[in-house]
């Protein structure tokens, strides 16, 4: 029901909107929703609105998880 | 593209594959199997879209849910739709709805007949409109899940904020804990888990889940869309139900936070209040929509254009409300793939590009062959 | 009765099930025997025993001017495409505009600039013309109509039913990219930067082929409802089916990224600028490094096979399972969900 996709904020215009950036498309996008965007911050944006930040630091360590997961189970699955 | 394509790395989704089958077996040789409801439908869409029902252990289900805003729309809804559009309103909508069936035709055909049908990417579009053309009244059709409510109702706000008065919302906002409810509620339904969704999560946050984990005992986890996100985040309902346990896990912490999002839940408090809402198939259900509260009423296209949304009529024959419970599989309906194809669709989960029939359709059906 | 079935719609132009339907049932019914038979993209006719290639189309888009090219521009490429995938070098062009009352001169000569521009490169010349106004109201900004003329070069024998298990399909380039072009420009999505249109021609990629033509099978620039749309017509009733691999398709950044954003499937998605082959294995080899020297081949590779899963066709994803690639539905749509 929710499509969306990470974006990376570019600029922030004094009116709160800013510019969201994912691999070479650009789009404005309503900040309102979030707490105290940055530029450089990472968010989810649907229907044009960030819904939510991205956190970097999680995203990393998840896939770091991922990876010495895949490769434990790889060792050991039968 | 950062932060998508590392989620969909090949070389981390086939040890994962192993491993859900290694859980897999260990669940069978408890005599046990897995009917896992992904309850969204942009679940069901990724699920279609990379194959992963392919990846899965034979006794491992997945049961689509009421997940997809546009399958639950009732008919009546399109119907005060398509009157307001007859009588020279600018519609403004997500692409999605264009194809939905009301009771006699959908908006696109509408639009072939001269009405004026415009389809947005953002809810911010319908602000622009309204101030291109203000001759002329613009109504959002106001459909979506907690995701989807907080960026169209900032319309009412930017509205307010702007003076813009030729502008209003026709509202039919869900909640999905009222759904996931309705179906443990019925005994038909056999579920074992819930897959749950991403960002509607990321606005009511994980806490939302307890109760269905606590009190029928099925294991909730969080997950992103990305494969690798669904195939960790089934990986996971197996472990629980190997191990016998059932707890709401969030496996989506990047983006779902402990509490959610509060900023849009305020935004959702200031303007709208808890309504009964009706669903395609799921019929009224008490407290599972929300609607304007009454001093915003004059956005509140039903009420100013005296549009009342009724049931409607719904096709006869068409099993969308059993599929849209997970009660019964697309391809168990006589309709599927024969008359209710996209380009004809008979019920609103073939016309949703996420709704459970149109995935099978466009991703499974000659697969299965 | 549904309005669907009373009227045109939208969706009739779109390229899927409906637009197949049209031409079949009210256009193929009356005119489809002679030339017009099995709807190629350009005709076989002959005038004094000098064989012909002829084509036309009609070209309507909004916005008239989008990253990557106008309007122009693409009523030459599209028209000197379907003669050169029909196997034919591209001579002469017919001209057609419709003018809408209060377009803007400076909109109209960027127009009439990037067609002589773009008939120049093809080596075309337009041969003879027409101009029309209509009212405000009656047409958006401008429709142009362009015919073709082409002589046939000698050797290529083109058609689905040819088509073997094993033979290679090739892609010319990234996918998708007109069409995500046209559609992130339109008011209501307001995406800037990302994807810009492929209008180009592809007859240089036909004549090199040229060499290997007794081994090419098949030949189509996919525009309409991408390469979905004409992979399942090409197996369409046949024995044999396509098996794509999503991990080697060609897609450029910011069409990508686009498509990711507004939910669309790229395979739905038209090209304006590249060339769909299939050819038998012996030669894949061959036309890949021929291409790969033309600038506009540059991203040419083998995307698929032919296998004998009949009529279907098939992606191998990312993640090593298999779904199908249905022929689109009409219009492209962003969605939400």
């Amino acid at each position: 029901m929710c499509l969306a996709v990470p974006m990376r904020i570019q600029e922030i215009r004094p009116d709160g909107m800013g510019i969201g950036e994912l691999a070479g498309t650009r789009h404005e996008v309503d900040l309102s929703l979030v707490k105290a965007p940055g530029v450089g911050d990472y968010v989810i944006v649907h229907a044009g609105y960030a819904i939510e930040k991205l956190d970097e630091n999680e995203a990393g360590e998840r896939l770091a998880l991922f990876k010495e997961l895949a490769d434990s189970w790889q060792v050991h699955s039968p | 593209m950062k932060y998508v394509d590392s989620f969909r790395d090949p070389a981390i989704a086939a040890p994962l594959c192993d491993r859900l089958k290694t859980r897999g077996a260990a669940l069978a040789a408890r005599g046990g199997r897995a009917r896992i409801m992904e309850v969204c439908g942009s679940h069901t869409m990724a699920v279609g879209r990379h194959g992963i029902r392919q990846l899965l252990p034979e006794n491992v289900t997945l049961i689509s849910g009421p997940g997809c805003p546009v399958c639950v729309t009732a008919p009546g809804y399109i119907d005060a739709a398509i009157a307001l559009a007859r009588r020279g309103v600018t519609i403004a909508t997500f692409g999605d709805m264009l194809h939905v069936p009301g009771s006699e035709g959908t908006l696109g055909e509408c639009r072939s007949g001269g009405a004026s049908v415009e389809v947005c990417y953002s809810p911010r579009s319908a602000r622009d409109l309204a101030l291109a053309r203000p001759d002329r009244e613009v109504v959002f059709l106001a459909i979506g899940f907690e995701t989807t409510i907080a960026p169209v109702v900032s319309l009412v706000d930017l509205a307010l904020r702007e003076h813009i008065g030729n502008l209003s919302l026709l509202t039919a906002f869900k909640l999905v804990p009222p759904a996931l409810r309705a179906v443990l509620d019925d005994p038909e339904i056999q579920v074992d888990a819930f897959l749950c969704p991403a960002h509607v999560s990321a606005i009511i946050g994980p806490r939302t889940y307890e109760p269905f984990a606590r009190d029928f005992r099925k294991p909730c986890v969080i997950a992103g869309f990305e494969p690798l996100d669904i195939l960790f985040g089934l990986c996971a309902i197996l472990d629980q139900m190997v191990e016998g346990r059932a707890s709401v896990e969030n496996l989506y912490e990047r983006v779902v936070h402990e509490d959610g999002n509060p900023i849009a839940r305020a935004l959702m408090d200031r303007y709208l209040r808890p309504v009964a809402a009706r669903w395609r198939g799921l019929g009224q259900l008490p407290d599972s929509g929300l609607m304007l509260r009454d001093e915003f009423v004059r956005y509140d296209a039903e009420k100013r254009f005296d549009v009342p949304v009724g049931p409607g009529r719904e096709s006869p024959g068409c099993l969308c409300g059993e599929v849209i419970k997970g009660k019964r599989s697309p391809l168990e309906c006589p309709l599927f793939a024969q008359r209710c194809t996209p380009t004809d669709p008979v019920g609103p989960c073939m016309v949703s590009s996420e709704g459970t029939c149109s995935a099978y359709y466009k991703y499974e059906r000659r697969m299965r062959a | 009765m549904r309005q669907r079935e009373t009227s045109i719609q939208l969706a009739h132009g779109g390229g899927g099930v409906m637009s197949r339907n049209l031409i079949r049932d009210e256009i193929v019914s009356r005119f489809g025997r002679g030339p017009l038979e099995g709807l190629p993209d350009a005709a076989r006719i002959s005038i004094a025993g000098r064989e012909l290639l002829f084509t036309t189309d009609s070209y309507v888009v909004t916005p008239l001017e989008f990253p990557g090219g106008n309007i122009g521009s693409l009523a030459v490429h599209g028209t000197v495409n379907d003669l050169a995938v029909s196997g034919g070098r591209p001579r002469w062009l017919s001209l057609g505009l419709i003018l809408e009352e209060g377009l803007p001169f400076e909109v109209l000569r960027r127009v009439l600039d990037a067609i002589v521009a773009a008939a120049t490169a093809c080596d075309v010349r337009v041969a003879t013309g027409d101009t029309k106004v209509v009212a405000r109201g009656q047409c958006d900004g401008m429709f142009i109509n362009t015919s073709g003329i082409g002589d046939p070069i000698p050797g290529f024998r083109l058609g689905p039913e040819r088509l073997r298990p094993g033979d290679w399909v090739l892609a010319s380039g990234t996918l998708g990219d007109h069409g995500m072009a046209v559609l992130a420009a339109r008011a209501g999505i307001g995406i800037m930067g990302g994807p810009v249109s492929d209008s180009a021609p592809v007859h240089r990629l036909v004549e090199a082929a040229a060499a290997f033509a007794g081994g090419v099978r098949f030949m189509r620039d996919p525009t309409r409802g991408g390469i979905a749309s004409v992979l399942n017509e090409a197996v369409e009733g046949q024995a044999v089916g396509i098996l794509l691999r999503e991990a080697v398709l060609p897609f450029a950044p910011g069409t990508r990224s686009a498509a990711e954003m507004l939910g669309l499937d790229l395979l739905n998605v038209a090209c304006e600028g590249r060339l769909l082959m299939i050819c038998e294995p012996g030669v894949g080899e061959g036309i890949l490094e021929t291409w790969h020297r033309l600038p506009e081949g540059q991203r040419a590779c083998r995307i698929g096979e032919v296998d004998d899963r009949g009529g279907a066709v098939i992606l191998e994803t990312v993640m090593g399972s298999r779904r199908l690639v249905d022929v689109p539905q009409g219009e492209v749509l962003p969605r939400i969900c």
